[in-house]
């Protein structure tokens, strides 16, 4: 079935804190609704449930592939062509370590950054229900549901006093 | 105490993209000037590739000059772009709020020039797909990875895209509240694509706050590498006994913080006149600026004291000699005197009064001095380790900077104030969320008879703040 959106607008952060607890008294379940902020608040300002990531395992991903390739590079310019010097090894770990080193953060800045985009569960080319004056200082509660809850959904957030009317979207 | 002046969201927003969804009436004139010079500066490029190195001042046995200082020069300036936003990130500082941004975005700019000058000094610049890039030409020769003209480009190269990265993940939200704010549908399309459907889950807002601290920890070791390696050009050098120095690789890195927080100060006091930004920029600001600069100058300084410490303790012929030329005489000398009166004998003292750390004006003066003395430290590095008469010298000749060399240098000035005026044409130089997420966590609480703000500190879970009551 269609899954449709509904956005309520509140002025107070108590006002949407409320909206949330008639959203868990509706029957709605974590997942199907969302705090919109235009600012970071403080985690559990409205009672909503603290967001699990695995950020952390990507740099270190990221770091072992960079390592990598950059060991392959460096080890494999200087047996490809090889400069005897004063007859020293061929491989040179302190010239390579700095390469390597290089490589290594290179993978894990980049794996990072590709690691929150998609923790963030970005990109995201439909916006459903949204507002514009969210990024204004409003806080939204969007409902993410069936066609056939989306009643219940602005029930309980119009009962929690919504600013102006609900928003309807699709997703 | 910090000044606390409680903005509401919508008046945030109104202020701090007036700039960049108008234009200034300064701004085209201010661009059409910068873009000439920068013009100017390619145009002298290009004459050089044409007519080839000899139209510069390089000549043995100095065959680096301007190019190089003004390398090492704007490496140092790109170090404490983000090395001030990411330990003010990490510690949670409050007063970072309204210079991250700009800070950041100048080491990216920075990090540009300092990559096209020494691309301009090799002549044929095209040239360097032979010596950086491991692909295996028709002649079969592989780039050498001992030479460090292939550490300094994966140093920088890792430097800049990890700074460009860092940049445009902390503008995610900003970039969603230009696309909630554009009128023009063209324009709004631009900045939706850019936002990449960002709304402020919970979630987003949690990974933002995350991003900050882990990039800032990733970011802050290739910041050390990136000066160790450009201090290891000279230091691993064989021909200049001058710069075999252990102490290059700290006294680069302390240097280039010396400059860069120099420059973000006179950064901050620009965007309050040019901008008008001196309700998020107060005195509060320079202060802390200021204090911080005093700490690193006279590291830098102690840095500076015992690099002459040991090259004139050890008795060592070609040390002596260098130092003689590089503070004795004519025209390095009075140089030398310039440098150290500029970067230290003059801002630092200057620094300890409070009306001075807290007047934009007095900061921006003093802290153009520091780049002013910092600039000359790089060429007092450069050039005198150069000309030192050698044993084996058959050609002692002087340098003197060609106008090419000159254009080319300014040329470098104007990208960077170009880059800065463009970027802030598009994008906020001030970080709106920061801002906002200050006044969130900055709420006024009762404590006995006074009313003050109340600090909470962001990314901590809200069980945390339980367990402790």
């Amino acid at each position: 079935m269609a899954k449709r959106s509904v956005l309520g607008l509140y002025t107070e952060e108590d006002s949407a804190a409320d909206a949330l607890d008639n959203l868990r008294e509706a029957g709605f379940e974590e997942g199907e609704y969302e705090i919109l902020t235009g600012v970071p608040y403080p985690e559990g300002t409205f009672g909503e449930a603290e967001p699990e990531h695995n950020l952390y395992r990507w740099p270190l991903i990221g770091a072992i592939c960079g390592f990598t390739i950059a060991l392959l590079i460096t080890a494999g310019t200087e047996l490809a062509y090889p400069l005897i010097t004063g007859g020293k090894p061929i491989l040179s770990i302190p010239a390579m370590a700095i390469i390597m080193y290089e490589g290594s953060m290179l993978g894990a800045i980049i794996f990072t950054i590709i690691g929150i985009i998609f923790e963030s569960r970005l990109p995201r080319i439909f916006m459903g229900a949204y507002s514009e004056k969210i990024t204004e200082g409003h806080i939204g509660v969007t409902v993410t549901t069936d066609e056939t809850r989306t009643d219940a959904a602005e029930t309980a957030l119009n009962k929690a006093g919504a600013d102006g009317d609900i928003i309807r979207g699709w997703e | 105490m910090q000044e606390h002046t409680q903005l509401s969201h919508k008046q945030i927003n109104e202020d701090l993209l007036k700039d960049v969804l108008t234009v200034p009436k300064w701004w085209l004139p201010a661009v059409a000037f910068l873009g000439l010079v920068v013009l100017t500066g390619l145009c002298a490029f290009f004459f050089m590739v044409y007519h080839g190195l000899g139209v510069t001042g390089l000549n043995r046995p100095v065959m680096w000059g301007f190019f190089i200082a003004n390398f090492v020069f704007w490496i140092g300036i790109s170090h404490a772009g983000i090395m001030i936003s990411a330990i003010l990130r990490l510690t949670q500082a409050e007063w970072r709020r309204p210079i991250t941004r700009a800070a950041e975005v100048m080491t990216v700019f920075s990090l540009i020039a300092a990559l096209h000058t020494p691309l301009m000094h090799v002549g044929r610049p095209w040239r360097v797909l032979y010596w950086i890039f491991p692909y295996d030409f028709s002649r079969g020769i592989w780039p050498n990875i001992r030479s460090p003209f292939v550490w300094d480009p994966s140093a920088v190269g890792t430097y800049l895209i990890a700074s460009t990265l860092f940049v445009f993940i902390c503008l995610i939200p900003d970039i969603a509240i230009l696309r909630d704010r554009a009128k023009k549908p063209i324009v709004k399309k631009i900045y939706s694509q850019m936002a990449l459907g960002f709304r402020g889950t919970p979630r987003q807002w949690k990974l933002q706050i995350v991003a900050g601290i882990l990039l800032s920890a990733l970011v802050l070791p290739v910041f050390v590498s990136v000066h160790s390696i450009v201090s290891w050009d000279f230091a691993v050098l064989i021909g200049v006994e001058g710069w075999h120095s252990t102490i290059f690789a700290p006294y680069f890195i302390i240097g280039a913080i010396h400059s860069g927080v120099s420059a973000v100060a006179m950064l901050m006091a620009l965007s309050v006149w040019l901008y008008g930004l001196d309700k998020y920029i107060k005195p509060d600001h320079f202060d802390a600026i200021a204090r911080l600069l005093i700490v690193v100058a006279t590291t830098w300084f102690f840095f500076f004291f015992l690099e002459w410490v040991y090259a004139l303790y050890t008795l060592d012929s070609p040390d002596i000699a260098l130092r003689e030329l590089q503070a004795l005489q004519w025209p390095y000398g009075p140089l030398f005197a310039i440098f150290v009166i500029t970067s230290f004998v003059i801002p630092v003292p200057l620094w300890l009064f409070k009306r001075v750390r807290r007047s934009a004006a007095l900061m921006f003066w003093t802290t153009i001095l520091v780049n002013i003395g910092m600039w000359l430290e790089r060429f007092l590095i450069v050039i005198p380790g150069l000309l030192r008469r050698t044993h084996m010298t058959f050609d002692w000749g002087t340098y003197h900077p060609s106008i090419i060399e000159i254009l080319i240098v300014v040329e470098t000035f104007a990208f960077v104030c170009l880059g800065m005026l463009l970027f802030a044409k598009v994008l906020p130089l001030i970080p709106l969320f920061d801002i906002k997420e200050g006044m969130v966590n900055r709420r006024l609480i009762k404590v006995g008879r006074r009313v003050v703000p109340a600090t909470i500190r962001e990314g901590l879970p809200h069980h945390y703040y339980e367990k402790k009551h």
